[in-house]
């Protein structure tokens, strides 16, 4: 089924999808739209719509509710999403499959509401305090934001954390045909009542332990304390919590190479390159057709995951190109990410435009890289 | 061999409790499991307890042999919510103190009474932040001495139980833990309605206020009888007890439920 | 039908609070002398005379003291 939907629409429409039957929101520009069509849809296929007091309630009670065994999720933008960091971290600790999308603005603070920004990017990595990991997805266009919330409920189920969807007022509100297909590949979490294997332990780094079940009468203890495998507090031994932790961040990491999306053009016979996401992303493929028209090879890397990151493409990059520029709504995120990666092997140069909502225009990056060419 | 009452309901290898000597917690844990106990209840597996932070949070998790999700400070209630209504044969439980539920978590509070949402809500009232060392809490009375007010509280305290009530909850009541068993009788008696059930117990804090008073914690307890009246009776003493609101509304969980049945045609 | 009560204490429980002393209607209570394993003085039963009362179990905050009742 084909529709022309804008991106907010379809992060919902792939929510419900999805398989999510529980929303619990706040409004808060340029989010709403999410909810307000979760509160219309939500019923009809039996799930539970409430709105919630703040956004504290908020990602509390879809915490609540992923215990109570149903997909679980929200929306918001960035002071919603500032709001929510103590949740996101319980969710973490907990081991809580749940969704959460935000809509990002410009910030800090009330910032320009209704404007797009890509300023929470480092927050959606590092938001929490203490030691942990999310997985970050970053879609381009309405067909992207309906396909990464998909994904992005088969991954919090699968590995048990939360997931960030990072859209963007542009995307959120642009309309494009986007493809429904008739079947999703849709995974549930693990659930056990079998409780004779500590509820809090995996053998298998790699792998969340199954979620145990509420009301079966397991006695199960969830706490956001430290806490050994089989969910008691413990608040003084060094080995319980660096055990724990070191479970949590590599549950992440050690499946980086199986989350990671991204999409590349042109490397092999590229002299720039450009890396980006989000709604920058479609101008930097615009950028590249002006480029060539000035007989420049120009090549790109979209980050549709921000978090975990494989560097090898933009290393396989870094060694090709004269120079990598980062063009991002923000004063400068992610170039610290593709400094990083590109170790001096080239020049990297941050590209900053953020405010008004205006995208950075496929002109205004090309003209960058020329300049930057010399 | 037969045990204090209590232990079939708790984890008894975790006993004793890492509470003070004296300190309320276990008073109004023995209230709530012999209201359960007269009840019928043999065991906890029909409940889930969700609790914040502080002293009493630690009630349920891990003392109580039974599913509890310990959360967020001033959080238990949305977690709690959201849980119910995902989950709605469960009986839900919030077990949390005065700090954590009429601070912090005041919000929350305030808008699960006006919703009337069906939660059995426990606020052990200790009048002070015990956890932390003693601090000012929004129930502590004027004039008390606490690690935040060194020269005496200067701000009123809240009555949390008629903000409870005046939101709109089927139930709010305050008792102290020298009340055994007016406690008691309205555990069970809340047990038996739908909607807010909203429940405060005066308990001592024997490591700040007792202390600090220089009594032991057995005269303290004859006091909070003592300083007691009835609302009932009209007048307004030093701790008011007594139902503040004892209503039947419909409760959110089926007004929920009935929303979404209604929009699917059934 | 004659029924007896008697006091029982978990010793290692008891954290000599000292409720069940105040609260027995038959001060059948006294905190002892020495210590247990946790350093706590605790309660110890003197004497007779126990009504099964039981307020000393409901009030005692660490499920410490409690009546155990033989039917004869």
């Amino acid at each position: 089924m084909r529709m022309l939907i804008s991106g907010n629409i379809a992060c919902a429409e792939g929510a419900l999808r999805a398989g999510c039957r529980f929303y619990a929101g706040y409004p808060i520009t340029p989010s709403s739209e999410i909810m307000e069509y979760m509160a219309m849809e939500l019923p009809k296929h039996g799930g539970i719509f409430f709105q919630a007091e703040d956004e504290i309630a908020a990602i509390n009670a879809i915490i609540g509710a992923s215990w109570g065994g149903l997909k679980s999720m929200t929306a918001t933008s960035g002071p919603g999403f500032s709001l929510m960091q103590e949740g996101l971290g319980y969710a973490v600790m907990t081991e809580t499959p749940l969704v959460v999308i935000d809509v990002m603005r410009v910030g800090p603070a009330t910032g320009q509401a209704t404007k797009s920004a890509q300023g929470d990017l480092m927050q959606a990595r590092w938001g929490r305090h203490g030691d942990q990991q999310v997985v970050i997805l970053a879609p381009s266009s309405p067909q992207e934001c309906l396909d990464l919330t998909v994904k992005a409920f088969n991954i919090s189920e699968e590995l048990r954390v939360p997931v960030i969807v990072l859209s963007d007022e542009i995307i959120g509100h642009m309309r494009e045909t986007v493809e429904i297909p008739e079947h999703f590949n849709i995974v549930n979490r693990k659930i056990t009542e079998d409780l004779s294997k500590p509820p809090f332990h995996s053998d298998n780094p790699m792998e969340a332990p199954p979620m145990p079940l509420i009301g079966k009468g397991l006695n199960i203890m969830v706490t956001g304390s430290t806490h050994n495998e089989w969910g008691l507090r413990d608040t003084r031994e060094f080995k319980t919590h660096f055990k724990l932790v070191k479970r949590l961040v590599e549950k992440i990491k050690l499946n980086a190479k199986r989350v990671f999306e991204y999409e590349e053009y042109n490397i092999e016979n590229s002299t720039i390159g450009f890396v980006s996401f989000g709604s920058v992303a479609r101008s930097v493929k615009g950028a590249v057709k002006i480029l060539r028209e000035k007989g420049v090879e120009a090549s790109y890397i979209n980050l549709k995951t921000l978090w975990p990151i494989i560097d090898n493409p933009i290393v396989k990059m870094a060694e090709r190109v004269k120079a990598i520029i980062v063009p991002e709504m923000n004063m400068g995120q992610l170039v610290l990410d593709v400094e990083r990666i590109a170790q001096n092997k080239c020049l990297v140069v941050s590209l900053n435009k953020v405010g008004g909502g205006e995208p950075i225009y496929p002109s205004e990056i090309a003209s960058k890289a020329l300049e930057v060419i010399g | 061999m037969r045990d204090h009452f209590a232990v079939k309901y708790l984890r008894v290898e975790l006993l004793p409790t890492s509470f003070c000597p004296g300190c309320g917690n276990g008073t109004v844990m023995n209230a709530f499991l012999k209201a359960l106990e007269e009840l019928g209840y043999e065991n906890l597996k029909e409940f889930v307890f969700v609790s914040g932070i502080g002293c009493s949070s630690w009630i349920p998790n891990p003392y109580f042999k039974a599913d509890s999700i310990h959360t967020l400070h001033g959080r238990a209630i949305p977690v709690a919510l959201g849980l119910k209504l995902a989950r709605p044969e469960l009986n839900v439980v919030v077990i949390a103190g005065d700090g954590d539920l009429a601070s912090i978590g005041l919000e929350h509070l305030i808008h699960a009474a006006r919703r009337n949402a069906d939660l059995l809500v426990l606020m052990v009232n200790n009048m002070i932040y015990g956890m932390t060392g003693g601090q000012q809490a929004p129930t502590t009375p004027i004039g008390f001495e606490t690690s935040t007010t060194p020269y005496g509280n200067i701000e009123k305290p809240f009555d949390t139980c008629a903000v409870v009530a005046a939101a709109g909850a089927n139930y709010s009541a305050r008792w102290t833990i020298a009340h055994f068993h007016r406690l008691k009788e309205s555990i069970k008696k809340a047990m038996g309605k739908r909607g807010f059930r909203f429940i405060e117990v005066v308990s001592p804090c024997t490591s700040h206020i007792v202390r600090k008073l220089k009594l032991p914690v057995s005269t303290y307890i004859r006091q909070l009888r003592e300083k007691s009246i009835l609302i009932n009776t009209g007048g307004r003493g030093e701790i008011t007890i007594g139902e503040y609101a004892d209503r039947d509304e419909e409760g959110f969980v089926s007004r929920v439920y009935e929303y979404i049945n209604r929009v699917r045609g059934c | 039908m004659n029924r007896e009560f008697k006091p029982c204490v978990n010793i290692d429980r008891c954290k000599g609070c000292g409720i069940c002393v105040d609260v027995c209607p038959v001060k059948i209570f006294k905190i002892s002398t020495i210590p247990n394993s946790r350093g706590y003085y605790y309660t110890t039963v003197i004497g007779s005379g126990c009504t099964g009362c039981r307020l000393c179990e409901y009030m005692c905050p660490d499920f410490a003291v409690y009546i155990v009742e033989d039917k004869l």
